[in-house]
């Protein structure tokens, strides 16, 4: 069966070939949808390959800072936290340079575990996800974005720098595993603190009980886990899980407050 | 589409989604890189694409139309080894040597982009590469040893390829 490969280069020319997503594979860095095809998990009908689409950029403007999907996760790995330190910690030196942002993003949940790195910091950021698709171009919020990525075509992301923020994540045993769990917290200008949280639900999740009670870390961090919806997985149980998303939690929070 | 690989344009008839790995091995019977887990996580397969290194099991090869591909068999030859393969040669860094193609050519990438022989700087550069020999201390050791230059000799005479001549102390 031949497949249909469509390499556009330019934006306009990645949206128009994307058109409303139906039976259309993405391919960004291949970090992801390249081994599903040799492991016979995907088998393309269409196929949309970015690498010359010119979505690799990292636009910075006073505190707003833009990332276009196809730019590789090393390329933000030095910027602040919590996104920063969470793109340093994804796989290993290859696989940062060649897996993308948007991609990372739109990681499918996988049977065994969830990926995804970078949706955590992303939603604590309350980055704003630009897309196109069905119905044409859209911007809307990471957690908005996290219920259709798989009938999107990421173009890029934007947010703002904040007053401070901190990301604290388990340690991986071996490269290229997503973590097991990690959580981001974010200050805003106005004192307001925003938590996710990875690995402890089947995208990135929220901690907004959390957050409600982040004046008192500790408080905080037994007040995740009533928004948090542990699983056993590949990568570790949900008894191990339960234990440790207090204390990042509280790691977290304590990191920020001395700022 | 055309590759550049080692230096020689190469056609590709493979199709667009083809992972260079694939490529390499069943078309163009280049063979130094291997197929471990095909899934990015051993390093075996490692090649440089424009010089950095990169998996070739998770690249698909419609996204190198002209780029530069760079594999062992690039670096250098039984008679005239790299730096970094006599450096491998002189610390007994090859066990099996499955690893070694990836080791070798990452390191070699490593050190083309600046790398010091920092061991812990050494260690984060290689660590998305696997040896299933456990042979780590060498590899690192030798990869140190060819960021200086300083514990053996770098010319390897026709007359006797086989012999690395040590003229630093230990």
């Amino acid at each position: 069966m031949s497949i249909d490969v469509l390499i556009p280069e330019s934006v306009d020319a990645a949206a128009e070939a994307y058109g409303d997503g139906r039976d259309v594979t993405v391919v960004g860095g291949g970090t992801i949808v390249v081994q599903l095809m040799t492991q016979g998990w995907l088998r393309p009908t269409r196929a949309l390959m970015l690498s010359k689409a010119g979505l690799s950029y990292v636009r910075k403007s006073g505190s707003a800072v833009t990332v276009g999907a196809m730019t590789p996760v090393t390329d933000v790995a030095d910027l602040f936290a919590p996104l920063g330190p969470c793109a340093a910690n994804v796989g290993d030196n290859e696989i940062r340079a060649q897996a993308t942002v948007g991609g990372n993003l739109c990681a499918p949940t996988p049977p065994e575990h969830p990926s995804g790195d970078l949706q955590g910091p992303l939603l604590a950021l309350d980055a704003s996800v630009r897309s196109t698709g069905a119905g044409g171009e859209s911007t809307e919020t990471v957690e908005e974005f996290l219920t259709h990525r798989d009938a999107r075509l990421v173009l890029d992301l934007s947010f703002e720098e904040p007053v401070a923020g901190a990301f604290a994540a388990l340690d991986r045993p071996h490269a290229h595993h997503p973590t097991a769990l990690a959580v981001s917290a974010v200050k805003a200008g106005d004192g307001s603190i925003r938590l996710a949280a990875t690995g402890a639900g089947p995208t990135a999740i929220r901690l907004s009980s959390a957050e409600a009670a982040a004046d008192d870390p500790e408080a905080a961090g037994q007040a995740a886990l009533a928004d948090a919806d542990l699983q056993d997985d590949a990568l570790a149980s949900a008894w191990y899980r339960e234990r440790m998303l207090p204390l990042l939690v509280q790691r977290v929070l304590n990191e920020i407050k001395e700022v | 589409m055309n590759i550049t690989l080692n230096g020689v344009s190469r056609q590709i008839s493979s199709p667009p989604l083809t992972p260079l790995l694939r490529v390499l091995r069943n078309e163009l019977n280049v063979v130094s890189a291997k197929a471990g887990c095909e899934a990015g996580g051993c390093g075996a397969c490692t090649v440089l694409v424009d010089g950095r290194p990169q998996r070739s099991c998770l690249t698909a090869v419609g996204s190198l139309n002209g780029a530069a591909v760079t594999t062992l068999e690039g670096l250098g030859t039984s008679e005239n080894l790299s730096a970094v393969q006599q450096a491998f040669v002189h610390h007994y860094a090859a066990q099996c040597g499955f690893c070694t193609p990836g080791m070798v050519v990452a390191a070699t990438a490593y050190l083309d982009a600046g790398g010091s022989d920092d061991k812990e700087a050494i260690q984060e550069a290689l660590g998305g590469h696997v040896c299933r020999c456990t042979g780590y201390l060498k590899i690192v050791n030798a990869i140190a040893a060819a960021a200086t230059q300083s514990e053996f000799d770098l010319t390897i005479t026709a007359e006797e390829p086989n012999v690395v001549v040590k003229t630093g102390g230990r």
